[in-house]
């Protein structure tokens, strides 16, 4: 049996984003930017993908930017919160310890330009309490941007709530949404939210397309110079085949975003509950406020990317925080944030499922895990140490 | 995977020498569960040859390897037949292992060294020390 339950790290594309896509292959394929009826004709696609997507969201067409994915979103949004920061004197932006890199690694830049970063604890409960936006937010801050939904171990944080703080102090709120939209219900209007990101291939859409909903007004700074596509914020020929297909594949996520909910939802608590059942195991994230399709625990005395290989040998397609599989000598920022020692964080298995994955696949999940947890466990000699009292059980 | 040889996945699938030998006459044990790596190597001696070699891995799929073909690179060979072995003759011998993983290989060499260190030690044996690096510091491999 194959069963894919790396969806966190991407999904399959649709048949409904796939049929959406081929027409503007083979004969929507004119430029959106020509004049000519060709030109208009994939214009005319670009909008209509542009409402669907907004229609999803809760906001105006043109309040929605195309990107190429996630990652140039987040970069986009934060940059330009900066620089519009910084022209009044504010230099201080919240964020949280287990953000993506996309979002850490920008803050990492600015801070070497002179702005502060304050990111929140994550230790409470593995998740965030927009009391701690509240109580982080200064006279200088010019941006609070905290993820939707943590992309490894399915925390969802209280954006709602973060977005009432931000509007209640006047501060622009950004949220990475990528493991979220699709997945969630989101409306960035009752939810004041200012900026958010998403990425096509998070739910069953094609990858390298993503887009930045921005409220109308914010100024943009743009990160690709050039022509005056995407309202003059983000230059380079639409991708309009990728747009096309992502915004079909939301429409159809948020049109079955609640059968989706209770059918992946149950088969997640299934796999939490089966495997919590292994000894010296720990489950990572919010046990409340998680994602549909997250499931993330960390197994002592064994090594994640064995684990993973093992898995795959096995059918099962997986992924883990330990360094190994990021070619790091440390394991994942996320799990070390939330307190996880090294130790165990290197033992750690994320299975992501989605509505494509059936409850003979969560069996047989559930059957090959124990048995290649014990097997490593029966050669790792600090497992042996563990059973013999030399070493302290951590989990 | 393509990430791993054949070899390497052979040796990590079905690896050689599991386990642990009961008065043994050296044991080593190097590396930390903080780096994610430790491998235990456990040797029964005679004559000064090789009789039989245990090891117990915790780590990745490459450090599961390196051990197994490792003992079985050592496995009836003299004392000092097992001292020359390198973590690149380890490391050719699986068909290479990826820039990031050399030091798996680096860790089987240096818990071999620290068995026969051991099993010196235990007999009062006198021994080179500079043979002997210390496996103290993950930068050393992992750099």
């Amino acid at each position: 049996m194959q069963v894919y339950a790396d969806n966190a790290a991407t999904t399959k594309i649709s048949k409904v984003a796939l049929d959406a896509m081929m027409p503007c292959f083979e004969t929507i394929y004119g430029n959106p930017s020509s004049l000519h009826s060709a030109g208009q004709e994939a214009k005319e696609a670009l909008e209509a993908a542009r409402a669907k997507v907004a229609q999803c969201l809760g906001c105006e067409p043109r309040e929605i930017y195309f990107t190429s994915g996630g990652s140039e979103a987040d970069n986009q949004a934060i940059i330009s919160a900066a620089r519009y920061g910084a022209r009044k004197g504010k230099k201080h932006i919240i964020s949280t310890a287990f953000e993506h890199h996309a979002v850490l690694h920008t803050l990492e830049k600015l801070e070497k330009e002179g702005f502060e970063v304050t990111l929140l604890d994550v230790h409470q409960g593995h998740n965030i309490t927009a009391q701690q936006v509240k109580d982080a937010i200064r006279e200088d801050t010019c941006l609070v941007t905290t993820m939707y939904a943590n992309n490894e171990i399915g925390s969802v944080l209280p954006i709602s709530q973060i977005g009432a703080v931000c509007k209640e102090a006047g501060i622009p709120f950004h949220t990475d949404a990528v493991q979220a939209v699709g997945h969630i219900e989101i409306d960035v209007q009752a939810q004041n939210i200012d900026m958010l990101s998403l990425s096509g291939h998070k739910f069953h859409g094609p990858k390298g397309v993503g887009a930045l909903y921005v409220r109308r007004g914010f100024p943009l700074v743009n990160i690709i110079d050039g022509g005056a596509q995407e309202r003059g914020k983000r230059a380079g020929t639409e991708n309009l085949p990728a747009i096309c297909g992502m915004a079909a594949a939301l429409e159809d996520a948020c049109a079955h975003l609640e059968e989706n909910t209770v059918k992946v939802t149950a088969m997640r608590d299934r796999l939490i509950e089966g495997l919590k059942q292994i000894p010296h195991s720990a489950l990572n994230g919010d046990e409340v406020n998680r994602l549909p399709g997250n499931v993330n625990f960390c197994f002592e005395g064994i090594e994640g990317e064995s684990l993973l290989l093992l898995l795959d040998m096995k059918g099962v397609c997986a992924s883990s925080g330990s360094a190994c599989t990021s070619g790091s000598l440390d394991p994942s920022h996320v799990l070390l944030a939330i307190g996880r020692v090294h130790d165990v964080a290197h033992g750690s298995l994320r299975l992501s499922l989605c509505e494509y994955n059936t409850e003979e696949e969560v069996d047989h999940i559930l059957q090959v895990v124990p048995e290649v947890v014990s097997y490593l466990r029966g050669m790792s000699p600090v497992w042996r140490d563990l059973q013999n009292g030399k070493r302290e059980y951590i989990l | 995977m393509a990430l791993y040889s054949e070899k390497v996945m052979d040796h990590f699938m079905h690896p050689r020498n599991v386990g642990v030998i009961e008065n043994a006459d050296g044991i080593g044990e190097v590396g930390n569960a903080k780096c994610g790596d430790i491998m235990k190597i456990y040797l029964k001696i005679e004559n000064e040859i090789i009789v039989d070699v245990k090891f117990e891995t915790f780590g990745c799929g490459s450090a599961i390897a390196s051990s197994s073909m490792a003992t079985e690179m050592i496995k009836g060979k003299s004392i000092h037949e097992a001292l020359n072995l390198t973590n690149k003759a380890v490391a050719e011998a699986l068909d290479g292992l990826p820039a990031h993983k050399l030091h798996c290989s680096v860790l089987a060499e240096e818990a071999i060294k620290n068995a026969l260190k051991d099993y010196y030690i235990r007999n009062g044996i006198p021994y080179d020390k500079k043979l002997f690096p210390d496996c103290e510091n993950c930068s050393h491999c992992h750099g």
